[in-house]
């Protein structure tokens, strides 16, 4: 976020309790990373719950995290799309 | 929950075509708690099936164990175990079915990988992460080899305890 030029702050940690709220929040681990509400990798017909994810690295790697290019990529593509918005 | 040097909980159980294991016979014997869906696991899988192959030789079996309650994590259902067995996932390593999950909770069990070695005797002489970074594949399941090249040789491993790191075990409600 500080890279981007963005407040860390604004980063909203929301913990996901009970499989009734995994299905309430489309929720289909953790973790997930949603940048205006867009999840930074759509999910793939996994099933909601509580559960670990699994990530791609761009190395091919399987992680329980995304890759922080990624994470980039879809912060940049979210800010492009709220300047077009604004 | 067997502290390092007791006897292990001895089971049989069967794997994903129905065949029944069970740990002993052998100068070392591994088990790993694993499951389908695990992050964790999945980044280690290559790794311990390395070490299934690389021991097969000297006489040691890995038995894997997934003991996931498979109604809410229907990924690590029979079936999803065998589709993984099918495609070749699990070469030289049993992939088995813990339903009641009193295996886990006998080992005392936390994560998947959760990996356990015992000696010719039985007992427990190694517990934790196969090694230290689930993310660096050169670490090549360090820990787990150092164990069993200890039990092989007749030492004690060192070290013989490490913190298990991976996904919580999903018990049933």
């Amino acid at each position: 976020m500080a890279e981007a030029g963005l407040d860390p702050n604004a980063v909203v940690l929301r913990e996901v309790h009970t499989d009734s709220d995994a299905q309430r929040e489309h929720f289909v681990g953790s973790p997930t990373i949603r940048i205006d509400g867009v999840d930074i990798q759509p999910p793939n017909g996994e099933p909601f719950g509580l559960t670990c994810r699994v990530y791609h690295r761009r190395d091919g790697r399987i992680s329980p995290t995304p890759d922080p290019a990624d994470v980039r990529e879809s912060l940049a593509t979210a800010q492009t799309k709220s300047t077009e918005r604004n | 929950m067997p502290a390092i040097g007791d006897p292990a909980p001895t089971f049989t159980l069967p794997d994903a075509a129905g065949a029944m294991h069970e740990p002993g016979g052998a100068p070392a014997t591994v088990v790993v708690f694993t499951c389908n869906h695990c992050p964790y696991a999945l980044a280690w899988h290559e790794r311990i099936v390395a070490v299934a192959r690389d021991y097969a030789g000297r006489g040691v079996p890995v038995l894997a164990i997934n003991s996931n309650d498979s109604e809410r994590y229907p990924r690590d259902s029979l079936q999803a175990m065998r589709a993984r067995v099918e495609q070749g996932e699990f070469e030289g390593v049993p992939y088995l079915r813990d339903e009641s999950q009193d295996v886990a909770r006998a080992y005392g069990a936390k994560t998947t990988p959760d990996v356990f070695v015992l000696d010719a005797g039985g007992l427990l002489r190694y517990r934790g992460a196969p090694d230290a970074d689930y993310e660096d594949p050169t670490q090549n399941a360090a820990f787990l080899r150092a164990a069993l090249d200890a039990v092989l040789d007749g030492h004690d491993p060192d070290p013989s305890q490490t913190p298990p790191v991976g996904c919580s075990i999903k018990w049933k409600a």
